[in-house]
């Protein structure tokens, strides 16, 4: 069977951990396009499909919460992160750890589930810069 | 005695009546005025200084020796405002969510974190043709935070005698607010009577008492809008010390550079009484 990651494979090991940013505490809790301010994170085994899922720490920060997000899902493993948007702060932090940014439909309702779906099928697309700007600033 | 000229709402006057008190509490007192709305100063366009003196400022960024970093990661959990991230064996540096508290080069058990000054803007000052000492900070464009820029502006001593200080706030409720309040003995609060002046001055009341400090309210433009203002002062015990009437040459002569005390002298007097009123309730 032909491998869904032909870039992954040849530097990274066959299995890999995946953050979905989500509104819930499972899988089939409905994808949250947010991605410093997302409700919580799905780690999932690409292999196994297990999964846990876990409060992001940043939802509640006054600031830099892009940055926090990232290092929360970097200290869980995750190689891949699958959300709907990245500021430049999260970008930046993402970026030289290392972790490759996935985006996910934001307009549709989907699950985690259904997203991870979309991945192991090839057809989200990979963020090359950061979406938008950032929101530091806005309330100072 | 220190007097912070705050309102919420922008444009309600607080330029207008802090350059008068100045002027007028000049000819009994040595007066120091500090423009604190560093965003966009305004003060020195009618007391009209001589700015002879100028200091760069800004706040104290972190530098981190990549050759003693071991990657810990406290002085990421240290930091309140994310600005430092620990991730995949780097430590990333944020200098716009840096509001230079220093935690980060205290912690570091490695001594890896120096600091480098991160200039955000200016602090300029000088003296009136009538002997105010003036000061104000001028933030650099494109600066996301005022705050480190009004903490300096506060410190700064160039002629450090003086019996009245008059702070000219920014607008707004927020933390540059905050920031120019903090160590004030009185807070003028300038509104105009409508929905959106009574809105913005609850919310700086909100901040007077939070910080314990007594106000006061100046109405100007008195006589246009509703009476809700001056029900939500007797409501909430919040001494109306003045009213500006809404005056056509007092717009006309402040949109020429004229202060209010140039164009009326008769209100050299009001603010005299006006200072007066705030001394004895500061001494209470």
């Amino acid at each position: 069977m032909p491998s869904p990651f032909p870039d992954h494979n040849k530097r990274k090991p066959s299995f890999m951990k995946i953050a979905i940013s989500i509104s819930g505490n499972r899988l089939e809790a409905p994808f949250d396009p947010r991605f410093g301010r997302a409700a919580a994170f799905c780690i999932v085994d690409s292999e196994t499909n297990l999964w846990t899922c876990h409060e992001n720490p940043a939802l509640s920060a006054s600031g830099g919460a892009g940055v926090q997000a990232s290092q929360f899902i970097g200290k869980l493993g995750a190689q891949v992160v699958i959300s709907g948007a990245y500021g430049p702060n999260a970008f930046d932090t993402l970026s030289p750890a290392g972790i490759e940014m996935y985006l996910a439909p934001s307009g549709e309702t989907l699950t985690a589930a259904e997203v991870l779906a979309l991945f192991k099928a090839g057809k989200l697309s990979k963020a090359d810069t950061a979406t938008h700007a950032g929101h530091h600033g806005a309330a100072h | 005695m220190r007097i912070v000229v705050a309102s919420g709402k922008g444009g309600t006057g607080k330029t207008t009546v802090a350059t008068s008190l100045a002027l007028s509490a000049q000819e009994a007192s040595s007066v120091r005025f500090m423009d604190c709305d560093v965003e966009a100063p305004n003060a020195a366009l009618f007391l009209i200084p001589a700015l002879d003196i100028r200091k760069e400022v800004g706040i104290q960024l972190p530098v981190v020796d990549e050759a003693l970093c071991t990657h810990c990661g406290k002085c990421a959990e240290v930091c309140e405002f994310h600005a430092i991230a620990v991730i995949a064996k780097k430590t990333l540096i944020f200098p716009e969510l840096c509001h230079g508290c220093g935690s980060c080069t205290l912690i570091c058990p490695e001594k890896a974190i120096s600091e480098r000054l991160d200039v955000m803007g200016v602090l300029e000052g000088g003296k009136t043709a009538t002997g105010i000492n003036f000061t104000q900070g001028v933030m650099n464009v494109g600066e996301p935070m005022a705050v480190p820029i009004i903490r300096e502006l506060k410190k700064w001593d160039p002629d450090p005698v003086f019996d009245i200080e008059i702070r000219d706030a920014p607008p707004g409720a927020s933390c540059p607010v905050v920031e120019t309040m903090r160590g004030a003995d009185f807070i003028l609060l300038v509104t105009e009577p409508t929905p959106f002046g009574l809105h913005d001055l609850k919310q700086v009341v909100g901040i007077t008492r939070e910080l314990g400090i007594p106000a006061g309210v100046v109405v100007n433009r008195d006589g246009i809008g509703d009476n809700s203002v001056e029900t939500y002062c007797d409501e909430a015990d919040l001494p109306i010390l003045l009213r500006i009437p809404m005056e056509r040459h007092f717009a006309e002569a402040i949109a020429s550079g004229k202060t209010l005390v140039d164009a009326a002298p008769e209100y050299l007097q009001i603010f005299r009484a006006l200072l007066e009123s705030i001394t004895a309730r500061v001494a209470k």
